[in-house]
């Protein structure tokens, strides 16, 4: 089975190494600021014990007064997995750093989320609408969009 | 004009479009190419001509009312899609599953991906050049499994057969011994169909070294299923976070080497076999009893999230699931195993000729209704 990472240690690690970047949000979420994203996901992607090398997916929610960015990682040495969140507040000109970087798999997603729930992400090398033309009016999957 | 003069000639690069229509991208994929002469330098790929806002459509539905819209995804395997969703609401709703439920589910999801690799492997032959035959051996099988989901359901295409918490309905009665009879003859037609294939020349020169996706590649961009496998990634759901009581069965999972057309479309036909031990074995332990867990027909799953996934026939199909506490998904995020799997595409075709451009876009196994929902 596929192990839930347990984040607690790790948020603790993480809160030396990065201070105020992480913090734990339940059993095995962890909630990473925005401008921190890159220097943590480097750091689980990077060493050796987590090895957080395939991303399963990245997702976008709407929760009105913030937007949610998720991704889950995967180890397949491990065979345990993490959820990491960010959050950006408002609703105009949001914007997270790009994982495309570190995971190529990243580009489409992230494209996709641009698309449809209009978060920018910063350091994409194609940041295009992926399934709606250009100067399609809005973002459909936000909660306050009127078709 | 002299010798000379022709050899100062300019080439240069020009754009060719594919799709949306055309025979080979498997429904309405386009891609910009740029060729020098017929040598691919780069794809550029346009999506979305099949974009029904799916995840939209999610959150006005009831729990249960979204599992026929799952059908509509992946509609080469929509019994794969019905459970994945399923899966991610019972995590999410914490329900547990009657045994008979849990056995048919496999068995449907066994038989899904023997009916998906058929499509898959017929096309990818016709994308090949190898016009027709193969593929209407394969769809001809293809149509026998068809029948019984039809006997099951009532369904030939979009079947709807799963509900939250087991299936619609138990199976008739001749259902069994029908599904006993396919795999006897099914093992039969592999055989056939790997004597006329595995070495044919043609096939090889046209698979053989073509199309080399590396194993880091794979693990990069994402890429699951029999396209990661076949780059050497041995990972399958089914083994590494085994669901239902996939733990209960013996089978192996076929890893390839090479990493090119030929050993994507080697690891299907291995996987078909797997495939057959998998329902033989299910068949034989099956056990009776309820199909359907008590589970009212509007579900209202705790607040919270749960991320439910299974291998698919084309990899890794999840669902990232939010409740608010009410009878519809606050957010219903879909994983799209085929448009994550087209992520290498570009570096894939990158330097092969035209006809290698159709042949490896036909190895991946993609469906539009999931690339762009």
């Amino acid at each position: 089975m596929t192990q839930p990472y347990p984040v607690k240690d790790l948020a603790t690690t993480l809160a030396e190494q990065f201070p105020g970047a992480a913090e734990a949000a339940g059993d095995n979420c962890l909630l990473v600021r925005a401008a921190s994203l890159l220097k943590v996901m480097a750091y689980l992607k990077g060493t050796a014990e987590l090895d957080f090398a395939y991303l399963n997916y990245i997702t976008a929610v709407d929760y009105y007064s913030y937007f949610e960015v998720v991704y889950q990682l995967t180890s397949l040495t491990h065979n345990h997995t993490i959820v990491v969140k960010t959050r950006c507040p408002g609703r105009n000109n949001l914007s997270v750093p790009s994982v495309t970087g570190m995971w190529q798999g990243a580009d489409y997603q992230e494209r996709e989320i641009y698309d449809l729930m209009g978060i920018g992400f910063k350091g994409h090398p194609n940041l295009k609408r992926l399934f709606l033309w250009d100067g399609f009016p809005g973002h459909p999957l936000r909660k306050d969009f009127q078709p | 004009m002299t010798t000379t003069e022709m050899m100062t000639f300019k080439t240069e690069p020009f754009v060719l479009n594919f799709g949306p229509v055309h025979p080979s991208t498997h429904g309405v994929y386009r891609m910009r190419a740029t060729l020098d002469g017929e040598v691919i330098l780069d794809i550029e790929p346009v999506m979305g001509y099949l974009h029904r806002g799916i995840e939209k459509l999610a959150e006005e539905r009831t729990y249960s009312g979204f599992i026929p819209l799952t059908d509509r995804l992946d509609y080469i395997s929509p019994m794969s899609n019905n459970l994945a969703y399923c899966l991610a609401v019972e995590k999410l709703a914490g329900i547990k599953i009657p045994e008979r439920g849990d056995y048919l589910r496999v068995i449907m999801a066994e038989l899904q991906r023997l009916a998906n690799h058929c499509v898959a492997v017929g096309s990818f032959l016709n994308d090949c050049g190898a016009y027709y035959t193969p593929f209407m051996h394969a769809f001809r099988e293809r149509e026998k499994i068809v029948d019984l989901f039809d006997m099951v359901c009532g369904q030939r295409l979009t079947y709807n057969y799963m509900r939250i918490g087991g299936v619609s309905q138990d199976v008739p009665d001749e259902f069994l011994p029908a599904l006993k009879k396919l795999i006897g003859q099914f093992d039969r037609f592999i055989d056939e169909y790997e004597r006329f294939l595995k070495q044919n020349e043609i096939l090889l020169a046209r698979t053989k070294g073509v199309g080399v996706l590396s194993k880091e590649t794979a693990i990069n961009c994402g890429i699951s299923g029999p396209v990661a496998r076949a780059s050497g990634v041995s990972f399958d759901l089914r083994k590494v976070d085994p669901y239902s009581v996939y733990d209960r069965f013996q089978f192996d999972i076929p890893v390839g080497e090479a990493g090119d057309s030929y050993d994507r479309y080697r690891i299907r036909i291995e996987e078909m076999r797997q495939s057959l031990l998998i329902i033989a074995q299910a068949v034989k332990g099956i056990p009776g009893g309820p199909v359907r867990a008590d589970v009212p027909h509007i579900v209202r799953p705790p607040k919270g999230e749960a991320y439910g996934h299974l291998e698919a026939p084309k990899g890794e199909l999840g669902f990232y699931v939010v409740s608010d506490d009410s009878i519809a998904p606050y957010r219903c995020h879909i994983r799209p195993t085929s448009l994550i799997n087209l992520t290498a595409l570009r570096e894939m075709v990158k330097g092969w000729k035209v006809a290698d451009l159709i042949a490896i876009f036909g190895s991946i196994d993609i469906t539009m209704g999931e690339v762009d929902r």
